[in-house]
């Protein structure tokens, strides 16, 4: 069996073409994982660019509304770009760069993905296309300048349903025709090996951080990790520093879209099953025959019908629970936690919020919740109030 | 010997793909007879398939057209069913990886040894993941076609020497569609398969003139031709099968002039 194996989940399933560009990719991330000057590089990117360490806030008014455990809040939207996305985003660029590539090449949903990368390539020199699904440029049509401001070019996907998995596709085709010297820029925890553990230990300077914090401020650690999953970077950055402290419970919260009765989600975990699809074996949101589904989410960064081989190991051996949130349930925290404690977040990361929501009330004063909030909201604002309604000019 | 190497003995093979059930099954029955008839020596039946990563926009379209009018695995078998009924000639699948994993190796495999589907390829199934079904598939005497790209350099070795069926080189970097110009080094890449495994090889990904046919059939034992076949059907749809014949007939005739 293969390389990068979660339990059964993980693997390469990819194209000839690309086998050499990923085993290269994956001796090179090796190789720079363990470099001093690299890692000084990326961790000077990090401090004086991006912003870490992010804070670790204590949301007083929250706590003190839903009655039971202290909630502390991750603040990733505060990153510069607004969101995690820039964590792993400066580590693959960078690397990219020492690679000898000139170009760099990505799948957004959101735009935040988008954004982060046409951030990096700008910064540090490195030419940049990003592929966007046309229903996405078109709800997230500030996203599609902002990239082009920072110098990128956008490709609009109108192949398949024209939303996130699409984007994945038509970049796995881009990178097909041009590996010598294009980099992908994934910005999951998915896809082949290495991708997977590259993101996710990108990421996990999120939940590292967020450890020694906690330690600090608390002098114990949380009795629960919360974050929302699409394909799954942020919640698995959170996650992986707490994994081998059994006593922490960790919560990924999927899109459950109408609910995961209907035909309109993008519950994973709750209603896929075992394939094979974007290079690795893990849970997708499939038909009877293998078809991968159309999903769907008020959350474009959400809307993803697989998710990371290692959540899907995380899920196979109970160590973390993933619980479906519908958009009713997101929007409603989204509101909550922008009266409450005057944050706007991501409707992504409001999916996590409404899960706290749910289970603060249930626990004891003494315990403790850490929520991941991945990213600010005000991509989100025109959306919501949309779905609530409310006409405004943008 | 494995079914598939009767397709190179009548001298240089061409092998002729087309999506199953675009734009119905009835039809995808009609355009392989044709294709047969025009000289085909090989037809491979592409699987459909929502996301078919490794296809460019003409094949992408005919996969989404047969999912749309109905296709499933078990229609496509029942369309194995009914051509081999009616033609020898060897029949390859050519699907992606989830379609047959949700199946089922074995129940997949066994449908195919019974209704004599020859080998299959499968392009996000690489030499190192290939253990997942390998030995299910020979178990039921199924070649799994082994696919080598501009870019496999020091693998080709690897892949070769454990090639079963045919080897697919694929002509160029990127997905599958017509090209003017195939730029790969493809004498060096066939001469180290050679020295490498006895499997016979064929070349796809661009061709589509009888010209460019031509000119790879003196270095290769086949030609495969897809999206330029598939095309024919976008243009004429249900009336394509007269211009299939006459267009693989054609393509036969440019890399039987190469023996």
């Amino acid at each position: 069996m293969a390389k990068g194996r979660y339990g059964i989940h993980g693997g390469q399933y990819i194209p000839e073409t690309l086998m050499n560009e990923i085993i290269n990719l994956e001796k090179s991330y090796e190789y720079f994982k363990n470099d001093p000057e690299f890692n000084a590089e990326l961790n000077k990117l990090l401090c004086e660019y991006a912003g870490r360490p992010s804070l670790l806030y204590y949301a007083e008014k929250m706590t003190k509304d839903l009655g039971g455990a202290k909630i502390y809040l991750k603040r990733e939207d505060l990153n510069h770009t607004g969101s995690h996305k820039i964590n792993n985003v400066l580590g693959q660029v960078l690397m990219a760069k020492k690679m000898g590539k000139t170009r760099v090449i990505a799948e957004t949903g959101a735009g935040q993905h988008g954004v982060a990368t046409a951030t990096a390539a700008a910064l540090l020199g490195l030419e940049c296309e990003i592929f966007m699904g046309k229903e996405d440029t078109d709800r997230q049509a500030l996203n599609v300048y902002r990239m082009q401001l920072l110098g990128s070019k956008v490709n609009t996907v109108i192949s398949g349903t024209m939303t996130l998995k699409d984007a994945v596709n038509e970049t796995f085709r881009e990178w097909t025709a041009r590996v010598h010297d294009t980099h992908y820029v994934l910005g999951s925890v998915m896809g082949p090996h290495p991708f997977p553990m590259m993101v996710r230990d990108f990421q996990s300077v999120i939940g590292q951080e967020a450890r020694e914090q906690i330690l600090k401020l608390e002098g114990k650690l949380p009795d629960a990790v919360v974050a929302c999953v699409g394909g799954g970077s942020n919640a698995m950055g959170t996650f992986y520093h707490f994994i081998g402290d059994e006593t922490v419970k960790l919560i990924g919260c999927e899109a459950a879209g109408h609910g995961i009765h209907t035909e309109k989600h993008a519950a994973t975990i709750a209603k896929g099953r075992l394939g094979v699809f974007h290079g690795m074996k893990s849970y997708f949101c499939q038909d009877e025959y293998g078809q991968i589904a159309p999903v769907y989410s008020i959350s474009a960064g959400l809307d993803y019908p697989g998710i990371g081989p290692e959540h899907a190991n995380l899920h196979d051996t109970g160590r973390a629970k993933y619980v479906p949130i519908s958009d009713d349930e997101s929007v409603e925290a989204f509101e909550y936690l922008a009266r409450t404690e005057g944050i706007i977040s991501a409707i992504e990361s409001a999916h996590a919020i409404a899960h706290v929501q749910k289970i603060a009330g249930t626990m004891s004063k003494d315990q403790i919740i850490i929520v991941c909030l991945s990213g600010r909201g005000d991509k989100d604002v025109a959306a919501i109030a949309r779905y609530k309604g409310v006409s405004i000019d943008e | 010997m494995s079914k598939i190497a009767q397709a190179f003995k009548n001298g240089k093979a061409f092998i002729g793909f087309i999506t199953g059930g675009d734009p119905s099954m009835e039809k995808s029955e009609e355009f392989i007879m044709e294709m047969v008839r025009g000289g085909a020596d090989l037809v491979e039946i592409g699987i459909p398939f929502s996301d078919p990563m490794a296809e460019g926009l003409v094949i992408q379209e005919a996969n989404i057209r047969a999912l749309s009018a109905g296709a499933t695995v078990d229609k496509i078998f029942d369309l194995v069913a009914s051509v081999r009924q009616k033609i020898e000639v060897p029949l390859v699948f050519m699907t992606y990886l989830n379609p047959v994993f949700n199946y089922g190796y074995p129940r997949f495999f066994a449908r195919c040894a019974e209704l004599g589907v020859d080998g299959i390829i499968i392009p996000d199934l690489p030499f190192e993941e290939k253990g997942e079904l390998a030995d299910v598939a020979a178990g039921f005497g199924v070649d799994v076609i082994s696919l080598i790209a501009p870019t496999s350099e020091q693998r080709i070795q690897q892949i070769a020497q454990e090639a079963t069926g045919f080897i697919y080189v694929v002509s160029s970097m990127g997905v599958t569609g017509m090209r003017s110009e195939i730029k790969t080094d493809l004498p060096s890449i066939l001469e180290v398969v050679r020295a490498s495994s006895p499997v016979p090889t064929a070349v796809g990904f661009g061709i589509n003139t009888p010209k460019q046919a031509g000119e790879i059939a003196k270095i290769a034992d086949g030609v495969i031709v897809g999206s330029a076949i598939v095309k024919l059907i976008e243009k004429h749809g249900e009336n394509a099968g007269s211009y299939i014949y006459e267009y693989v007939r054609s393509m036969k005739n440019a890399v039987s002039e190469q023996e």
